[in-house]
C-alpha cells in the first residue's frame, strides 16, 4: 500500500472507530448505508482492517443483516448497506466477567434459558411459557421483572398477543448456534467444569450477593 | 346418476372445506402436514371445469390461494428442521430445565459477544432533555404546600380517648377477668359438659362487637383462662373456661389456632346457620 492510501485508510478507520464506538442513535451501532456515506463505497475493507486491528484487544466487528437475512456467499454493497455494525467481544467472558458489567448470574442464566427456549420454539414463545420455565429456577416475584429487563435491554420484544422473540440486541450479542450446540453438549461441559472448582466457586461468589 | 346443479353444490362446499382446513393451519391451530397437497389439487382440478359463476370461480381461486399459503407453511417447517438451529424443543426443554444456573452461564459465556458502546450526550438526547426541561412544571406548583388547618395545642381526658376508642374503659387486665366471669356464667347457664359453642359466646348484636369479643377471647385462651376444643371432622369450635387460670400454658410449647372471624360467618350464626 502506497504511503497516501496508507494515510487515507488510516483516517477513514479513525473515522470508522469514532462513529462503531460512540453511540449516534438511541440503539447502538451503525448502519451500512451511514458508513458509505461517510467512509465511501470502499467501508467495507476499512471495516475489515478494523475488524484486524480489534484482534489484538480481543474486540470484533460484527455485521448483523437485515431480517437476518445472512447472506450464504460474500454479501454485496447493498446487502451490506442495509446491514448494522457493531463492535462486539471477540472472545468469551470468564465467569468472573460479567459481574463488572452488572449483570447478577441468576439474571444471566434467566436470560441464557429464556432466549435459548425461544430459539428452540422457532423464534417465538408465549410469555407465559418462559415465566413458568424461568419460574423454576428463580423466585415467582423476580421472573416478570426480568423478563421485562430483557425487553428493555433489546434482547427480546414481545407483541400484543404476548409472545416474546428474539430482538436486536441478541441478533448482536449471541451467537445463536453457538449456544445451542453448546447447550446440548453440556453433559461434557459439566464433567470438565467439574475440574475448574476455582472457576466455579468464582460464579458461587455472584449468586451470593 | 347426480344431477348437475347438484354436482355443483357438492363440488362448492368440497372447496369450502379445503378453505376452512387452510385457515386453520394457517393459524397455527392445526399441523399443515395434515393436509394432503395431492388430494386437495385433485378436487379443485376435478370440479374447476363446472365452475361459470362469478363466485364459484372466486371460490376456486381462493382455495387455491390458501392452499399455497398452506404449502408455504410447510416448506418453511422443512427449512427449519433442515438448518442446525433445529433441535427437539422437549430435549432442549429437558437440556435447560436440567442445568443448573451456573451451567446455564457457562454455557451462554461461550456464545455471548456483548456490545462495546461508550454513551455520551448525542443531539437526540439534548433536544429531548430540553424538550423535557421546557414542559417540567415548577417544583412550588407540582408540590404545593399542603393545606393543613392549623390547630392550637390542648389537653384531652381520659375519658375522651375511652369515647374516642383509643382507650378502654377498664385496665385490660380487669377487663380480662370480667370476661372470664362472664364465659364462665354462660357456660353454667347454656353450655353443656363446661363448654359451649365458640361462635354462640363471641356473636354479638354487632359485627364490631362480635369483632371485639373474638379479640377478647383470643386473650382468654392465651393467658390460660380458657381452652378451646376443636372438632375437626363436625367442623365444630367449642370453647371451655378454666376453673382457675392455667399458667402452666405460658411453660408450654403453644399452638395458634387461626378462626375467621368474616362477615360472611357472623351474618351465618345471626341466621343460626352455624350452629
Amino acid at each position: 500500500m502506497r504511503k497516501k492510501q496508507r494515510g487515507v485508510y488510516a483516517s477513514k478507520m479513525k473515522r470508522a472507530t469514532h462513529m462503531l464506538f460512540y453511540r449516534r442513535h438511541q440503539k447502538p451501532g451503525v448502519k451500512g448505508w451511514e458508513l458509505h456515506r461517510a467512509l465511501g463505497a470502499d467501508y467495507p475493507k476499512v471495516l475489515d482492517v478494523l475488524d484486524d486491528y480489534l484482534k489484538s484487544l480481543d474486540l470484533q466487528v460484527k455485521t448483523v443483516f437485515e431480517e437476518e437475512k445472512t447472506p450464504s456467499g460474500k454479501p454485496s454493497l447493498e446487502e451490506l448497506n442495509k446491514a448494522r455494525f457493531y463492535v462486539t467481544l471477540r472472545g468469551e467472558l470468564t465467569p468472573k466477567e460479567p459481574k463488572m458489567m452488572g449483570w447478577r448470574i441468576d439474571d444471566l442464566a434467566g436470560l441464557a434459558v429464556a432466549i435459548s427456549y425461544i430459539i428452540s420454539k422457532k423464534g417465538q414463545a408465549p410469555r407465559k411459557d418462559v415465566k413458568e420455565l424461568l419460574g423454576e429456577k428463580l423466585p415467582g416475584w423476580k421472573v416478570g421483572l426480568n423478563i421485562d429487563r430483557y425487553i428493555r435491554y433489546g434482547y427480546l420484544q414481545q407483541d400484543d398477543n404476548e409472545q416474546l422473540y428474539l430482538d436486536w440486541r441478541t441478533r448482536a450479542e449471541v451467537d445463536e448456534k453457538a449456544l445451542i450446540n453448546l447447550l446440548l453438549t453440556a453433559e461434557t461441559q459439566k464433567s470438565e467444569l467439574a475440574g475448574v472448582s476455582e472457576e466455579e466457586s468464582e460464579v458461587g461468589e455472584l449468586e451470593d450477593e | 346418476m347426480q344431477s348437475r346443479k347438484e354436482q355443483k353444490k357438492f363440488g362448492r362446499e368440497k372447496l369450502q372445506r379445503i378453505i376452512e382446513m387452510c385457515m386453520a393451519i394457517e393459524n397455527h391451530t392445526v399441523d399443515p402436514f395434515l393436509l394432503d397437497v395431492d388430494d386437495v389439487i385433485r378436487v379443485v382440478k376435478e370440479y374447476f371445469p363446472q365452475w361459470e359463476e362469478t363466485d364459484e370461480l372466486n371460490l376456486d381461486s381462493e382455495a387455491i390461494h390458501h392452499l399455497a399459503s398452506v404449502i408455504k407453511l410447510q416448506s418453511e417447517w422443512v427449512k427449519h428442521r433442515s438448518t442446525s438451529l433445529y433441535t427437539d424443543p422437549f430435549l432442549l426443554e429437558e437440556k435447560i430445565t436440567q442445568a443448573t444456573k451456573e451451567e446455564m452461564v457457562s454455557v451462554f459465556l461461550g456464545a455471548w459477544h456483548p456490545l462495546v458502546e461508550l454513551e455520551q450526550l448525542s443531539l437526540h438526547s439534548i433536544a429531548e432533555a430540553m424538550r423535557y426541561w421546557e414542559a417540567l412544571v415548577p417544583l412550588k406548583e407540582r408540590w404545593p404546600e399542603l393545606a393543613v388547618q392549623e390547630v392550637g395545642m390542648g389537653l384531652t381526658s381520659r375519658d375522651e380517648l375511652i369515647r374516642q376508642r383509643i382507650l378502654g374503659d377498664k385496665v385490660f387486665s380487669e377487663e380480662l377477668e370480667c370476661y372470664w366471669q362472664e364465659l364462665k356464667e354462660k357456660v353454667a347457664a347454656k353450655g353443656r359438659d363446661g363448654k359451649m359453642f365458640y361462635w354462640d359466646f363471641i356473636g354479638a348484636d354487632t359485627y364490631e362487637d362480635t369483632v371485639q369479643r373474638a379479640f377478647l377471647t383470643s386473650f382468654l385462651i392465651t393467658y390460660g383462662y380458657a381452652t378451646l376444643e376443636i372438632h375437626p371432622l363436625e367442623e365444630e369450635v367449642y370453647i371451655k373456661p378454666f376453673e382457675k387460670p392455667n399458667t402452666k400454658m405460658h411453660t408450654q410449647q403453644s399452638i395458634s389456632i387461626p378462626i375467621a372471624v368474616t362477615y360472611e360467618n357472623w351474618q351465618k350464626w345471626k341466621r343460626g346457620e352455624l350452629d
